[in-house]
Protein backbone atom coordinates (compact mmCIF):
# COMPACT_ATOMS: atom_id res chain seq x y z
CA UNK A 1 0.00 0.00 0.00
CA UNK A 2 2.73 2.46 1.05
CA UNK A 3 6.46 1.90 0.69
CA UNK A 4 9.31 4.11 1.80
CA UNK A 5 12.68 3.23 0.30
CA UNK A 6 15.66 5.17 1.64
CA UNK A 7 13.47 8.23 1.89
CA UNK A 8 15.03 11.48 3.04
CA UNK A 9 13.37 14.86 3.52
CA UNK A 10 14.80 18.30 4.02
CA UNK A 11 13.16 21.73 3.95
CA UNK A 12 14.96 24.01 1.51
CA UNK A 13 18.68 23.94 2.12
CA UNK A 14 18.31 22.93 5.79
CA UNK A 15 19.43 19.66 7.34
CA UNK A 16 17.53 16.42 6.67
CA UNK A 17 14.63 16.09 9.07
CA UNK A 18 13.95 12.52 7.94
CA UNK A 19 16.75 10.13 7.00
CA UNK A 20 16.90 6.80 5.24
CA UNK A 21 13.36 5.74 6.02
CA UNK A 22 12.65 2.27 4.73
CA UNK A 23 9.38 0.73 5.80
CA UNK A 24 5.90 -0.04 4.53
CA UNK A 25 2.27 0.19 5.53
CA UNK A 26 0.32 -2.87 4.51
CA UNK A 27 -3.41 -3.06 3.78
CA UNK A 28 -5.53 -3.81 6.88
CA UNK A 29 -2.58 -2.95 9.15
CA UNK A 30 -2.76 -0.90 12.34
CA UNK A 31 0.18 1.11 13.63
CA UNK A 32 1.06 3.82 16.07
CA UNK A 33 3.65 6.48 15.33
CA UNK A 34 5.34 7.91 18.40
CA UNK A 35 8.43 9.91 19.20
CA UNK A 36 9.50 13.03 20.98
CA UNK A 37 8.37 16.46 19.81
CA UNK A 38 10.37 17.71 16.86
CA UNK A 39 11.51 14.21 15.92
CA UNK A 40 9.79 14.35 12.51
CA UNK A 41 6.33 12.85 13.10
CA UNK A 42 4.51 15.67 11.37
CA UNK A 43 6.94 15.60 8.43
CA UNK A 44 6.40 11.86 8.07
CA UNK A 45 2.62 12.37 8.14
CA UNK A 46 2.93 15.08 5.48
CA UNK A 47 4.80 12.62 3.27
CA UNK A 48 2.09 10.05 3.88
CA UNK A 49 -0.77 12.32 2.95
CA UNK A 50 1.13 13.57 -0.07
CA UNK A 51 1.52 17.11 1.14
CA UNK A 52 5.29 16.83 0.68
CA UNK A 53 7.45 14.80 -1.67
CA UNK A 54 10.71 13.16 -0.56
CA UNK A 55 13.90 15.01 -1.40
CA UNK A 56 15.55 11.64 -1.93
CA UNK A 57 14.57 7.99 -2.07
CA UNK A 58 11.31 6.56 -3.37
CA UNK A 59 7.86 6.86 -1.85
CA UNK A 60 5.24 4.62 -3.42
CA UNK A 61 1.58 5.12 -2.45
CA UNK A 62 -1.07 2.75 -3.83
CA UNK A 63 1.52 1.53 -6.37
CA UNK A 64 2.23 5.05 -7.62
CA UNK A 65 5.68 6.60 -7.33
CA UNK A 66 4.76 9.98 -5.86
CA UNK A 67 7.68 11.76 -7.52
CA UNK A 68 6.03 11.22 -10.92
CA UNK A 69 2.50 12.25 -10.05
CA UNK A 70 0.85 15.45 -11.20
CA UNK A 71 -1.02 17.66 -8.75
CA UNK A 72 -4.39 16.37 -9.95
CA UNK A 73 -3.22 12.76 -9.66
CA UNK A 74 -2.12 13.46 -6.10
CA UNK A 75 -5.59 14.87 -5.39
CA UNK A 76 -7.22 11.69 -6.69
CA UNK A 77 -4.89 9.55 -4.54
CA UNK A 78 -5.72 11.64 -1.46
CA UNK A 79 -9.35 10.57 -1.82
CA UNK A 80 -8.21 7.12 -0.74
CA UNK A 81 -6.58 8.55 2.39
CA UNK A 82 -8.42 9.95 5.38
CA UNK A 83 -6.61 12.53 7.48
CA UNK A 84 -7.32 13.77 11.00
CA UNK A 85 -5.32 16.88 11.78
CA UNK A 86 -4.16 17.79 15.24
CA UNK A 87 -5.66 21.27 14.71
CA UNK A 88 -8.83 19.75 13.17
CA UNK A 89 -8.91 22.09 10.14
CA UNK A 90 -12.67 22.32 10.06
CA UNK A 91 -14.12 25.06 7.87
CA UNK A 92 -15.67 27.62 10.21
CA UNK A 93 -18.33 28.80 7.76
CA UNK A 94 -19.75 25.30 7.26
CA UNK A 95 -21.91 23.40 9.75
CA UNK A 96 -20.68 20.20 11.36
CA UNK A 97 -22.79 18.25 8.88
CA UNK A 98 -21.36 20.16 5.90
CA UNK A 99 -17.80 19.72 7.15
CA UNK A 100 -18.22 15.97 7.51
CA UNK A 101 -19.93 15.72 4.11
CA UNK A 102 -17.18 17.73 2.41
CA UNK A 103 -15.22 14.77 0.96
CA UNK A 104 -18.45 13.34 -0.50
CA UNK A 105 -19.30 16.70 -2.00
CA UNK A 106 -15.83 16.88 -3.57
CA UNK A 107 -16.52 13.46 -5.09
CA UNK A 108 -19.53 15.00 -6.82
CA UNK A 109 -22.20 13.10 -4.91
CA UNK A 110 -25.68 14.50 -4.60
CA UNK A 111 -26.66 15.35 -1.03
CA UNK A 112 -29.70 13.08 -1.10
CA UNK A 113 -27.42 10.08 -1.63
CA UNK A 114 -25.31 10.66 1.48
CA UNK A 115 -27.44 12.61 3.95
CA UNK A 116 -28.48 9.66 6.12
CA UNK A 117 -24.97 8.22 5.96
CA UNK A 118 -23.45 11.43 7.34
CA UNK A 119 -26.15 11.81 9.98
CA UNK A 120 -25.62 8.21 11.13
CA UNK A 121 -21.89 8.72 11.48
CA UNK A 122 -22.40 11.98 13.38
CA UNK A 123 -24.79 10.16 15.72
CA UNK A 124 -22.19 7.49 16.26
CA UNK A 125 -19.43 9.93 17.18
CA UNK A 126 -21.83 11.68 19.55
CA UNK A 127 -22.50 14.78 17.47
CA UNK A 128 -26.10 13.94 16.61
CA UNK A 129 -27.31 17.07 18.41
CA UNK A 130 -24.60 19.30 16.94
CA UNK A 131 -25.30 18.65 13.26
CA UNK A 132 -26.20 22.25 12.47
CA UNK A 133 -23.63 23.84 14.78
CA UNK A 134 -20.69 25.75 13.38
CA UNK A 135 -17.13 24.81 14.47
CA UNK A 136 -16.46 28.04 16.43
CA UNK A 137 -19.11 27.03 18.97
CA UNK A 138 -17.98 23.40 19.25
CA UNK A 139 -15.79 22.26 22.12
CA UNK A 140 -12.31 20.89 21.42
CA UNK A 141 -13.55 17.32 21.80
CA UNK A 142 -16.49 17.95 19.48
CA UNK A 143 -14.20 19.44 16.86
CA UNK A 144 -11.96 16.41 17.22
CA UNK A 145 -14.87 14.05 16.61
CA UNK A 146 -16.10 16.09 13.65
CA UNK A 147 -12.59 15.98 12.15
CA UNK A 148 -12.48 12.20 12.61
CA UNK A 149 -15.93 11.80 11.07
CA UNK A 150 -14.81 13.85 8.05
CA UNK A 151 -11.75 11.63 7.65
CA UNK A 152 -13.66 8.35 7.77
CA UNK A 153 -16.85 9.29 5.90
CA UNK A 154 -15.51 7.95 2.58
CA UNK A 155 -14.15 4.79 4.27
CA UNK A 156 -10.61 5.47 3.16
CA UNK A 157 -8.16 2.69 2.39
CA UNK A 158 -5.70 4.35 4.75
CA UNK A 159 -6.44 6.57 7.72
CA UNK A 160 -3.82 8.92 9.16
CA UNK A 161 -4.56 10.59 12.47
CA UNK A 162 -2.38 13.15 14.21
CA UNK A 163 -3.06 13.09 17.98
CA UNK A 164 -6.72 12.11 17.46
CA UNK A 165 -7.40 11.73 21.18
CA UNK A 166 -5.44 14.74 22.31
CA UNK A 167 -8.50 16.86 23.19
CA UNK A 168 -10.92 14.31 24.60
CA UNK A 169 -11.41 12.65 27.96
CA UNK A 170 -10.33 9.01 28.46
CA UNK A 171 -13.79 7.42 27.92
CA UNK A 172 -14.24 9.29 24.65
CA UNK A 173 -10.65 8.53 23.66
CA UNK A 174 -11.46 4.87 24.12
CA UNK A 175 -14.62 5.23 22.04
CA UNK A 176 -12.73 6.98 19.23
CA UNK A 177 -10.03 4.34 19.33
CA UNK A 178 -12.79 1.76 18.94
CA UNK A 179 -13.92 3.62 15.84
CA UNK A 180 -10.42 3.32 14.38
CA UNK A 181 -10.22 -0.37 15.28
CA UNK A 182 -13.59 -1.09 13.67
CA UNK A 183 -12.57 0.79 10.56
CA UNK A 184 -9.37 -1.25 10.53
CA UNK A 185 -11.44 -4.46 10.72
CA UNK A 186 -13.32 -3.39 7.62
CA UNK A 187 -10.05 -3.11 5.72
CA UNK A 188 -8.75 0.37 6.38
CA UNK A 189 -5.06 0.62 7.23
CA UNK A 190 -4.69 2.95 10.23
CA UNK A 191 -1.74 5.00 11.40
CA UNK A 192 -2.14 7.04 14.57
CA UNK A 193 0.52 9.54 15.56
CA UNK A 194 0.26 10.08 19.30
CA UNK A 195 2.01 11.06 22.49
CA UNK A 196 -0.57 9.13 24.51
CA UNK A 197 1.31 5.94 25.30
CA UNK A 198 -1.74 4.49 27.07
CA UNK A 199 -3.33 4.01 23.65
CA UNK A 200 -0.55 1.60 22.71
CA UNK A 201 -1.64 -0.76 25.47
CA UNK A 202 -5.22 -0.88 24.25
CA UNK A 203 -4.58 -2.16 20.74
CA UNK A 204 -2.15 -4.74 19.50
CA UNK A 205 -0.44 -2.82 16.75
CA UNK A 206 2.86 -2.08 15.12
CA UNK A 207 4.83 0.67 16.75
CA UNK A 208 6.76 3.14 14.63
CA UNK A 209 9.13 5.12 16.80
CA UNK A 210 10.79 8.14 15.27
CA UNK A 211 13.78 9.92 16.79
CA UNK A 212 16.16 12.41 15.22
CA UNK A 213 14.75 11.72 11.75
CA UNK A 214 15.35 7.97 11.92
CA UNK A 215 12.65 5.30 12.34
CA UNK A 216 12.48 2.11 14.37
CA UNK A 217 9.61 -0.30 13.70
CA UNK A 218 8.48 -2.72 16.40
CA UNK A 219 6.13 -5.48 15.34
CA UNK A 220 3.85 -6.83 18.13
CA UNK A 221 4.70 -10.39 17.06
CA UNK A 222 8.11 -10.12 15.51
CA UNK A 223 9.98 -7.69 17.75
CA UNK A 224 12.07 -4.86 16.45
CA UNK A 225 12.62 -5.09 12.70
CA UNK A 226 13.66 -1.59 11.68
CA UNK A 227 11.81 -1.84 8.35
CA UNK A 228 9.05 -3.62 6.51
CA UNK B 1 -31.01 22.22 7.90
CA UNK B 2 -30.57 18.50 8.01
CA UNK B 3 -33.48 16.26 8.82
CA UNK B 4 -32.03 12.80 8.51
CA UNK B 5 -33.45 9.72 10.16
CA UNK B 6 -32.31 9.65 13.78
CA UNK B 7 -31.86 6.01 14.63
CA UNK B 8 -29.65 4.24 17.08
CA UNK B 9 -26.48 4.27 15.07
CA UNK B 10 -23.72 1.73 15.24
CA UNK B 11 -20.48 1.82 13.35
CA UNK B 12 -20.95 -1.76 12.19
CA UNK B 13 -24.29 -0.78 10.69
CA UNK B 14 -22.75 2.32 9.16
CA UNK B 15 -19.81 0.45 7.65
CA UNK B 16 -21.92 -2.47 6.47
CA UNK B 17 -24.51 -0.21 4.89
CA UNK B 18 -22.00 1.48 2.64
CA UNK B 19 -19.37 0.07 0.35
CA UNK B 20 -16.15 1.98 -0.23
CA UNK B 21 -16.69 5.11 -2.24
CA UNK B 22 -15.37 5.40 -5.75
CA UNK B 23 -12.45 7.52 -4.70
CA UNK B 24 -10.97 7.55 -8.16
CA UNK B 25 -13.97 9.06 -9.88
CA UNK B 26 -13.72 12.47 -11.46
CA UNK B 27 -14.91 15.67 -9.82
CA UNK B 28 -18.51 15.96 -10.91
CA UNK B 29 -20.48 19.07 -10.10
CA UNK B 30 -21.35 18.71 -6.46
CA UNK B 31 -24.82 18.84 -5.05
CA UNK B 32 -25.39 22.54 -4.40
CA UNK B 33 -24.82 23.18 -0.73
CA UNK B 34 -23.37 26.07 1.18
CA UNK B 35 -20.66 27.94 -0.68
CA UNK B 36 -17.27 26.45 0.09
CA UNK B 37 -15.82 29.96 -0.17
CA UNK B 38 -16.82 32.02 2.88
CA UNK B 39 -19.68 34.19 1.63
CA UNK B 40 -18.86 37.56 3.12
CA UNK B 41 -15.60 39.41 3.02
CA UNK B 42 -14.60 43.06 2.74
CA UNK B 43 -12.79 42.33 -0.53
CA UNK B 44 -15.95 40.69 -1.91
CA UNK B 45 -18.17 43.64 -0.98
CA UNK B 46 -15.63 46.11 -2.40
CA UNK B 47 -15.51 44.15 -5.65
CA UNK B 48 -19.29 44.16 -5.89
CA UNK B 49 -19.34 47.95 -5.46
CA UNK B 50 -16.57 48.37 -8.08
CA UNK B 51 -18.48 46.21 -10.54
CA UNK B 52 -21.68 48.15 -9.84
CA UNK B 53 -19.92 51.49 -10.47
CA UNK B 54 -18.21 50.22 -13.62
CA UNK B 55 -21.47 48.80 -14.98
CA UNK B 56 -23.27 52.05 -14.11
CA UNK B 57 -20.73 54.14 -16.03
CA UNK B 58 -20.60 51.63 -18.87
CA UNK B 59 -24.39 51.56 -19.12
CA UNK B 60 -24.54 55.37 -19.19
CA UNK B 61 -21.99 55.28 -22.01
CA UNK B 62 -24.01 52.67 -23.90
CA UNK B 63 -27.16 54.76 -23.36
CA UNK B 64 -25.36 57.93 -24.52
CA UNK B 65 -24.04 56.20 -27.61
CA UNK B 66 -27.52 54.92 -28.43
CA UNK B 67 -28.95 58.42 -27.95
CA UNK B 68 -26.36 59.98 -30.27
CA UNK B 69 -26.75 57.21 -32.83
CA UNK B 70 -30.55 57.62 -32.89
CA UNK B 71 -30.33 61.42 -33.00
CA UNK B 72 -27.73 61.31 -35.79
CA UNK B 73 -29.94 58.93 -37.77
CA UNK B 74 -32.87 61.36 -37.36
CA UNK B 75 -30.76 64.33 -38.42
CA UNK B 76 -29.35 62.60 -41.46
CA UNK B 77 -32.73 61.28 -42.61
CA UNK B 78 -34.15 64.84 -42.35
CA UNK B 79 -31.19 66.30 -44.19
CA UNK B 80 -31.26 63.65 -46.88
CA UNK B 81 -34.93 64.48 -47.58
CA UNK B 82 -34.12 68.15 -48.17
CA UNK B 83 -32.03 70.26 -50.54
CA UNK B 84 -31.51 73.99 -50.91
CA UNK B 85 -31.27 76.10 -54.04
CA UNK B 86 -29.31 79.29 -53.51
CA UNK B 87 -29.80 82.19 -55.93
CA UNK B 88 -26.99 84.74 -55.71
CA UNK B 89 -27.66 88.44 -56.46
CA UNK B 90 -25.47 89.39 -59.40
CA UNK B 91 -25.29 92.83 -60.92
CA UNK B 92 -27.32 93.08 -64.09
CA UNK B 93 -29.64 90.17 -63.26
CA UNK B 94 -33.13 90.19 -61.82
CA UNK B 95 -32.92 88.07 -58.64
CA UNK B 96 -36.71 87.70 -58.36
CA UNK B 97 -36.92 86.41 -61.94
CA UNK B 98 -34.08 83.96 -61.29
CA UNK B 99 -35.84 82.70 -58.15
CA UNK B 100 -39.08 82.22 -60.07
CA UNK B 101 -37.32 80.36 -62.89
CA UNK B 102 -35.37 78.13 -60.50
CA UNK B 103 -38.62 77.37 -58.61
CA UNK B 104 -40.34 76.38 -61.87
CA UNK B 105 -37.48 74.04 -62.76
CA UNK B 106 -37.54 72.47 -59.30
CA UNK B 107 -41.33 71.96 -59.26
CA UNK B 108 -41.19 70.09 -62.57
CA UNK B 109 -38.18 67.97 -61.65
CA UNK B 110 -38.95 64.27 -60.96
CA UNK B 111 -38.55 63.23 -57.32
CA UNK B 112 -39.32 66.67 -55.87
CA UNK B 113 -42.28 66.71 -53.47
CA UNK B 114 -42.47 70.36 -52.55
CA UNK B 115 -40.71 73.64 -53.32
CA UNK B 116 -40.81 76.63 -50.96
CA UNK B 117 -38.90 79.77 -52.00
CA UNK B 118 -38.10 82.22 -49.21
CA UNK B 119 -39.55 85.63 -50.05
CA UNK B 120 -37.43 88.77 -49.58
CA UNK B 121 -39.46 89.51 -46.43
CA UNK B 122 -38.88 85.99 -45.02
CA UNK B 123 -35.17 86.28 -45.77
CA UNK B 124 -35.01 89.61 -43.95
CA UNK B 125 -36.80 88.17 -40.90
CA UNK B 126 -34.42 85.21 -40.90
CA UNK B 127 -31.45 87.58 -40.71
CA UNK B 128 -32.94 89.84 -38.05
CA UNK B 129 -31.24 88.09 -35.09
CA UNK B 130 -27.84 88.90 -36.59
CA UNK B 131 -28.39 92.15 -38.51
CA UNK B 132 -31.12 93.77 -36.41
CA UNK B 133 -34.26 95.54 -37.61
CA UNK B 134 -34.52 98.57 -39.79
CA UNK B 135 -31.86 97.48 -42.18
CA UNK B 136 -32.87 97.57 -45.83
CA UNK B 137 -32.25 94.01 -46.93
CA UNK B 138 -32.62 95.06 -50.52
CA UNK B 139 -29.48 97.17 -50.07
CA UNK B 140 -27.40 94.09 -49.28
CA UNK B 141 -26.32 91.39 -51.68
CA UNK B 142 -28.15 88.66 -49.75
CA UNK B 143 -28.69 85.38 -51.58
CA UNK B 144 -32.24 84.01 -51.78
CA UNK B 145 -33.00 80.48 -50.71
CA UNK B 146 -35.45 77.93 -52.09
CA UNK B 147 -36.13 74.92 -49.86
CA UNK B 148 -36.75 71.76 -51.89
CA UNK B 149 -38.43 68.79 -50.17
CA UNK B 150 -37.57 65.52 -51.86
CA UNK B 151 -40.09 62.72 -52.25
CA UNK B 152 -39.72 59.85 -49.76
CA UNK B 153 -40.81 57.18 -52.18
CA UNK B 154 -38.39 57.77 -55.05
CA UNK B 155 -34.78 58.67 -55.50
CA UNK B 156 -33.91 62.11 -56.91
CA UNK B 157 -31.08 62.32 -59.42
CA UNK B 158 -29.22 65.26 -57.91
CA UNK B 159 -26.70 65.51 -60.76
CA UNK B 160 -29.50 65.79 -63.32
CA UNK B 161 -31.16 68.36 -61.04
CA UNK B 162 -27.93 70.40 -61.05
CA UNK B 163 -27.70 70.23 -64.85
CA UNK B 164 -31.33 71.36 -65.14
CA UNK B 165 -30.66 74.33 -62.85
CA UNK B 166 -27.67 75.37 -64.99
CA UNK B 167 -30.26 77.23 -67.04
CA UNK B 168 -30.22 79.82 -64.20
CA UNK B 169 -26.53 80.75 -63.92
CA UNK B 170 -26.89 82.42 -60.49
CA UNK B 171 -28.51 79.30 -58.93
CA UNK B 172 -26.59 76.56 -57.15
CA UNK B 173 -27.90 73.39 -55.54
CA UNK B 174 -26.78 72.28 -52.07
CA UNK B 175 -27.88 68.71 -51.32
CA UNK B 176 -26.39 68.90 -47.78
CA UNK B 177 -24.07 65.99 -48.60
CA UNK B 178 -21.20 67.71 -46.83
CA UNK B 179 -23.28 68.08 -43.67
CA UNK B 180 -24.53 64.57 -44.01
CA UNK B 181 -20.97 63.18 -44.29
CA UNK B 182 -19.80 65.24 -41.30
CA UNK B 183 -22.72 64.14 -39.15
CA UNK B 184 -22.19 60.52 -40.09
CA UNK B 185 -18.47 60.77 -39.28
CA UNK B 186 -19.24 62.45 -35.95
CA UNK B 187 -21.82 59.84 -35.02
CA UNK B 188 -19.39 57.05 -35.90
CA UNK B 189 -16.64 58.72 -33.86
CA UNK B 190 -18.96 59.01 -30.85
CA UNK B 191 -19.95 55.33 -31.17
CA UNK B 192 -16.30 54.20 -31.49
CA UNK B 193 -15.22 56.33 -28.52
CA UNK B 194 -18.16 54.98 -26.49
CA UNK B 195 -17.28 51.38 -27.33
CA UNK B 196 -13.62 52.01 -26.43
CA UNK B 197 -14.72 53.48 -23.08
CA UNK B 198 -16.94 50.44 -22.42
CA UNK B 199 -14.09 48.09 -23.39
CA UNK B 200 -11.73 49.92 -21.02
CA UNK B 201 -14.29 49.69 -18.23
CA UNK B 202 -14.69 45.95 -18.80
CA UNK B 203 -10.89 45.57 -18.80
CA UNK B 204 -10.67 47.55 -15.54
CA UNK B 205 -13.40 45.34 -14.06
CA UNK B 206 -11.45 42.26 -15.14
CA UNK B 207 -8.31 43.59 -13.44
CA UNK B 208 -10.27 44.33 -10.27
CA UNK B 209 -11.55 40.75 -10.32
CA UNK B 210 -7.98 39.46 -10.73
CA UNK B 211 -6.80 41.34 -7.63
CA UNK B 212 -9.90 40.46 -5.61
CA UNK B 213 -9.63 36.79 -6.58
CA UNK B 214 -5.96 36.61 -5.66
CA UNK B 215 -6.76 38.24 -2.33
CA UNK B 216 -9.66 35.83 -1.80
CA UNK B 217 -7.50 32.78 -2.54
CA UNK B 218 -4.80 34.03 -0.17
CA UNK B 219 -7.35 34.89 2.54
CA UNK B 220 -8.98 31.51 2.14
CA UNK B 221 -5.74 29.56 1.93
CA UNK B 222 -6.82 27.28 4.83
CA UNK B 223 -10.02 26.46 2.94
CA UNK B 224 -8.02 25.69 -0.21
CA UNK B 225 -5.66 23.44 1.78
CA UNK B 226 -8.53 21.51 3.36
CA UNK B 227 -10.16 21.06 -0.05
CA UNK B 228 -6.87 19.73 -1.42
CA UNK B 229 -6.54 17.34 1.53
CA UNK B 230 -9.99 15.88 0.96
CA UNK B 231 -9.08 15.27 -2.66
CA UNK B 232 -10.42 18.28 -4.54
CA UNK B 233 -8.73 19.08 -7.82
CA UNK B 234 -7.78 22.63 -8.77
CA UNK B 235 -10.64 22.75 -11.29
CA UNK B 236 -13.16 21.95 -8.52
CA UNK B 237 -11.74 24.65 -6.25
CA UNK B 238 -11.67 27.15 -9.13
CA UNK B 239 -15.32 26.27 -9.81
CA UNK B 240 -16.23 27.10 -6.22
CA UNK B 241 -14.48 30.48 -6.39
CA UNK B 242 -16.02 31.11 -9.80
CA UNK B 243 -19.51 30.43 -8.43
CA UNK B 244 -18.81 32.81 -5.54
CA UNK B 245 -17.57 35.63 -7.79
CA UNK B 246 -20.17 35.01 -10.51
CA UNK B 247 -22.89 35.70 -7.96
CA UNK B 248 -21.08 38.77 -6.61
CA UNK B 249 -20.51 40.13 -10.14
CA UNK B 250 -24.11 39.46 -11.18
CA UNK B 251 -25.44 41.37 -8.17
CA UNK B 252 -23.04 44.27 -8.78
CA UNK B 253 -23.68 44.40 -12.53
CA UNK B 254 -27.47 44.25 -12.20
CA UNK B 255 -27.40 46.99 -9.55
CA UNK B 256 -25.17 49.17 -11.78
CA UNK B 257 -27.33 48.55 -14.86
CA UNK B 258 -30.57 49.33 -13.00
CA UNK B 259 -29.06 52.50 -11.53
CA UNK B 260 -28.01 53.62 -15.02
CA UNK B 261 -31.51 52.94 -16.41
CA UNK B 262 -32.94 54.97 -13.53
CA UNK B 263 -30.54 57.83 -14.24
CA UNK B 264 -31.43 57.84 -17.96
CA UNK B 265 -35.16 57.79 -17.19
CA UNK B 266 -34.72 60.62 -14.68
CA UNK B 267 -32.84 62.62 -17.34
CA UNK B 268 -35.74 62.02 -19.72
CA UNK B 269 -38.23 63.30 -17.14
CA UNK B 270 -36.12 66.40 -16.46
CA UNK B 271 -35.74 67.03 -20.20
CA UNK B 272 -39.52 66.69 -20.62
CA UNK B 273 -40.07 69.26 -17.86
CA UNK B 274 -37.69 71.67 -19.62
CA UNK B 275 -39.31 71.12 -23.01
CA UNK B 276 -41.05 74.49 -23.13
CA UNK B 277 -37.83 76.40 -22.34
CA UNK B 278 -35.22 77.54 -24.86
CA UNK B 279 -32.54 75.24 -23.38
CA UNK B 280 -34.92 72.30 -23.38
CA UNK B 281 -35.76 72.87 -27.01
CA UNK B 282 -32.06 72.90 -27.89
CA UNK B 283 -31.53 69.61 -26.04
CA UNK B 284 -34.55 68.07 -27.72
CA UNK B 285 -33.31 69.28 -31.11
CA UNK B 286 -29.95 67.63 -30.43
CA UNK B 287 -30.95 64.41 -28.67
CA UNK B 288 -34.62 63.91 -29.46
CA UNK B 289 -36.87 62.92 -26.57
CA UNK B 290 -33.92 61.72 -24.41
CA UNK B 291 -35.42 58.23 -24.26
CA UNK B 292 -33.58 54.96 -24.84
CA UNK B 293 -34.54 52.85 -27.81
CA UNK B 294 -34.75 49.05 -27.76
CA UNK B 295 -31.09 48.82 -28.87
CA UNK B 296 -30.10 50.95 -25.86
CA UNK B 297 -31.93 48.62 -23.44
CA UNK B 298 -30.48 45.58 -25.21
CA UNK B 299 -27.02 47.14 -25.02
CA UNK B 300 -27.29 47.60 -21.25
CA UNK B 301 -28.53 44.03 -20.76
CA UNK B 302 -25.64 42.74 -22.91
CA UNK B 303 -23.20 44.88 -20.89
CA UNK B 304 -24.50 43.45 -17.59
CA UNK B 305 -24.12 39.89 -18.91
CA UNK B 306 -20.70 40.69 -20.40
CA UNK B 307 -19.38 42.15 -17.15
CA UNK B 308 -20.69 39.12 -15.23
CA UNK B 309 -19.19 36.69 -17.73
CA UNK B 310 -15.83 38.49 -17.79
CA UNK B 311 -15.74 38.45 -13.99
CA UNK B 312 -16.51 34.72 -13.84
CA UNK B 313 -13.99 33.70 -16.50
CA UNK B 314 -11.28 36.01 -15.12
CA UNK B 315 -11.87 34.61 -11.64
CA UNK B 316 -11.55 31.01 -12.83
CA UNK B 317 -8.34 31.70 -14.78
CA UNK B 318 -6.85 33.61 -11.84
CA UNK B 319 -7.67 30.88 -9.33
CA UNK B 320 -6.25 28.18 -11.62
CA UNK B 321 -3.06 30.20 -12.05
CA UNK B 322 -2.80 30.98 -8.33
CA UNK B 323 -3.42 27.35 -7.35
CA UNK B 324 -0.84 26.17 -9.85
CA UNK B 325 1.70 28.29 -7.99
CA UNK B 326 0.69 26.69 -4.68
CA UNK B 327 2.47 23.37 -4.27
Amino acid sequence: MVRFENVGLRYGLGPEVLRDLTFGIEPHSFQFLTGPSGAGKTSLLKLLFLSLRPTRGTLTVFDHDTSHLTKDELSVLRRRIGIVFQDFRLLDHLTTYENVALPLRVLGKEEASYRSEVVDLLEWVGLGERIDAYPPILSGGEKQRAAIARAVIVRPEMLLADEPTGNVDPPLAKRLLRLFVELNRTGTAVLIATHDLSLLDQVEARHLFIRDGGLTVTDPHGGEDGGW
Amino acid sequence: MVTGTRRSASLQHWVAAQGRDGAGQADARPGRGASLVPPSSIAGRALMVIIAIMTFLGSLTVGGVDLVRTAAADWTSSIVREATIQVRPVAGRDVAADVTRATEIAVRFPGVADVAPYTAEETRRMLEPWLGTGLGAEDLPIPRLIVVKLADDRRTDMEAFRRALAEVPTASLDDHRQWFDRLRAMARAVIVVGLVIVALMIAATGLSVVFATRAAVETNRPVVEVLHFVGARDAFIAGEFQRHFLWLALKGAVAGGLAALGAIMASGLIAARWRATAGGDQIEALFGSFALGSTGYAGIVVLVLLVTGVAAVTCRLTVMRTLAAID
